[in-house]
């Protein structure tokens, strides 16, 4: 095999390591200020793709056009679920709150499934089969759209917590509970607003993801472990660490598609992991936490 | 011994637990073959979910990943039949090894470098989707076309072998179930169980008492992992085909640990009484569907999680704590002292 084709494939996994690093973005704001652990992230990110499908095969709508509305649609769905079912749940017990998002995921799945039924679908956009030429390295267009848009759409979510008042109340949230009450802020309101963000990232991911996989009810489950990869290997809880990991997931399941079987790819993915949390468990960009 | 094992548990409980279980014992004479299958799964739920219950309910160690015990047994009892002719006994003397080796490794791993609460879930659950993966390519117990105990003849009861009718396999699980929640009563009660229960409570606290929390949550961890084994041994003998993206796979773990969560976490009747509840629920679901005429595939699991979610909204500590006030039970028996 010519060297070029290793190339071609890393890059193809890093761009969609990108996509997969925003959906992981999510999952890392949603435990870093909430402290819950996102079991149905990746059911919510199905509902996502399905949005984009229904969007594209109804209206010929674009989904990357569509991925800023996709993402508001994630968002209240994510404010209202935070407001209305995980706030009391915050004090609980992590088991607890795991049954709460395993029978929400549950609900998400099953209903994706009596809708759309159990067949695979796909957006195929006039742009899916073009490509660009740089050099040696040929690269995927729906890809590098993809892949930009992710770091876009993460540039923006930095941007709202670096510098917006409500960002760095939330962030405030996040570093001390109770002095974020203590001067007055709505902690509950900005959980709500937390988790909505983190759901935003979901949908904006799931969009551009549609473009590059089939989407059946059934992967869900898939995506919301690989969101746990990706965090815990970059670092839970820290943002550029969830990008970081998302490349590192993407070129990893990329390359060992090549080498090995396709079928075995998620498995090297794991034992990245299991090498993470045994070595470094806070992650390779994350703080120790005490 | 047996005046021990009683000491503290009062007249009521002991009534009630000796009426439920003359009523299993003799619920095969009246059930019929669909009865009876339910039976066996709800006997299999409370037993598993009794010996996950070990770790999470009474060491504080959340598992995620618990299918990989049930995958480890099942597999280990069934290609030492099948490919050199040991009987499920001797296997099942295997089969706990191995789980109990790969629960220790996964232990020693965790609870040596300090990986905790959620990271120590994840862990688990890592562990479990790599054999999963592990054991699609391991072409020796079949890879991911499965793995084929020969069919069993149900004209005689073989107990040796674990060839019968699901009558035979109802009286074994009884008996596991009744042995695991004698076991987990007796462990409850013992030095090692009260060592668990300060560390589930607070382990920087149970570590200054000088409890050598490492080694007890290894305890926690093999004996939970050891159990869970068996069940798998009954999973393949009882089914006869297994495939690792069935016995493996998270919706198998998270599907055990459902019974003691909503049962009612570190309490003993609690996986039983989640058993029942949830099995009863799913089938009662069915059935509702089939006579409404309304089979849209997922419609039954859509109004499962509704329950799921309505439960454990309700009852944060699931059903049995407050099922037990009602009843008037001894509030100092066997469980949890939280009440």
């Amino acid at each position: 095999m010519p060297a070029e084709i290793y190339l071609n494939v890393a890059v193809g996994g890093m761009l969609t390591g990108l996509v997969y690093g925003l959906m992981a973005l999510g999952l890392s704001v949603i435990f870093g200020v909430v402290r819950i652990v996102n079991f149905a992230h990746g059911e919510m990110m199905t509902v996502a793709m399905y949005i984009a499908v229904v969007l594209f095969s109804a209206f010929k709508l674009d989904p990357l056009v569509m991925l800023a509305p996709i993402a508001a649609v994630l968002f209240v769905f994510g404010y209202a679920m935070q407001a209305g079912l995980i706030n009391p749940f915050i004090t609980r017990p992590e088991h607890s709150q795991f049954m709460l998002l395993i029978a929400v995921a549950m609900i998400l799945v099953n209903t994706l499934l009596i809708v759309f039924g159990p067949d695979a679908r796909s957006v195929q956009t006039s742009y899916s089969l073009d490509s660009f030429q740089i050099g040696p390295l040929i690269v995927d267009a729906t890809k590098a759209y993809a892949g930009g848009a992710a770091i876009a759409f993460a540039l923006a979510l930095f941007a709202f917590f670096r510098f917006s008042l409500t960002g760095r109340a939330i962030r405030a949230c996040a570093d001390n509970y109770t002095g974020a009450l203590v001067v007055g802020l709505d902690v509950k309101r900005l959980y709500a607003l937390t988790f909505g963000l983190g759901s935003a990232c979901v949908g904006a991911a799931g969009a551009m993801l549609v473009m590059l996989i089939d989407v059946t009810p059934q992967i869900g489950p898939g995506y919301t472990l690989l969101a746990f990869i990706i965090v815990i290997t970059g670092g839970l809880g820290s943002m550029p660490g969830a990008l970081l990991g998302g490349v590192l997931i993407g070129l990893t399941e990329a390359l060992a598609g090549l080498f090995f079987t396709p079928s075995a790819k998620s498995m090297f993915a794991f034992a990245l992991l299991v090498l993470v949390l045994l070595f470094r468990p806070q992650g390779i960009l994350g703080k120790r936490l005490a | 011994m047996m005046g021990r094992l009683l000491d503290g548990v009062s007249k009521r409980v002991l009534i009630g637990l000796f009426t439920v279980f003359a009523a299993l014992i003799i619920a095969p004479l009246f059930a019929n073959d669909y009865l009876l299958t339910i039976l066996i799964l709800i006997l299999y739920f409370a037993y598993t979910g009794q010996a996950w219950n070990i770790m999470m309910g009474f060491a504080g160690q959340l598992s995620l990943g618990h299918a990989i015990y049930v995958g480890l047994g099942a597999y280990t009892t069934a290609a030492l039949y099948v490919h050199f002719g040991i009987g499920p006994w001797i296997g099942m003397a295997a089969a706990v090894a191995v789980a109990v080796v790969c629960g220790a490794i996964i232990g020693f791993l965790a609870f040596r470098f300090g990986v905790g609460g959620v990271y120590f879930a994840i862990l688990t659950i890592a562990f479990a989707e790599f054999f999963r993966i592990g054991f699609d390519h391991f072409k020796w117990v079949g890879g991911s076309a499965g793995f084929f105990l020969p069919v069993a003849n149900y004209a005689s009861n073989d107990l040796w072998n674990l060839r019968g009718n699901p009558a035979m396999f109802y009286y074994v699980l009884l008996a596991m179930t009744s042995g695991a929640f004698i076991l987990c009563h007796i462990l409850l009660r013992s030095r090692m169980g009260y060592f668990w229960q300060a560390i589930r409570e607070d382990e920087q606290a149970a570590r200054a008492l000088g409890i050598d929390t490492f080694r007890y949550k290894m305890y926690a961890v093999v004996i939970s992992a050891g159990m869970t084994s068996i069940s798998g041994v009954l999973f393949a003998f009882y089914y006869n085909n297994l495939f690792p993206e069935q016995i493996f796979h998270i919706s198998r773990s998270i599907e055990l640990i459902l019974a003691p969560i909503i049962g009612g976490v570190g309490t003993l009747f609690g996986p039983i009484i989640g058993a029942f509840l949830l099995t009863g629920l799913a089938e009662a679901l069915h059935e509702a569907m089939n006579a409404l005429g309304f089979d849209a595939p997922g419609a039954k699991q859509v109004f499962y999680g509704i329950c799921l979610l309505f439960v454990v909204m309700v009852l944060p500590d699931g059903v049995w704590p407050p099922l037990k006030k009602a009843l008037r039970l001894n509030p100092h028996e066997s469980d949890r002292g939280k009440s």
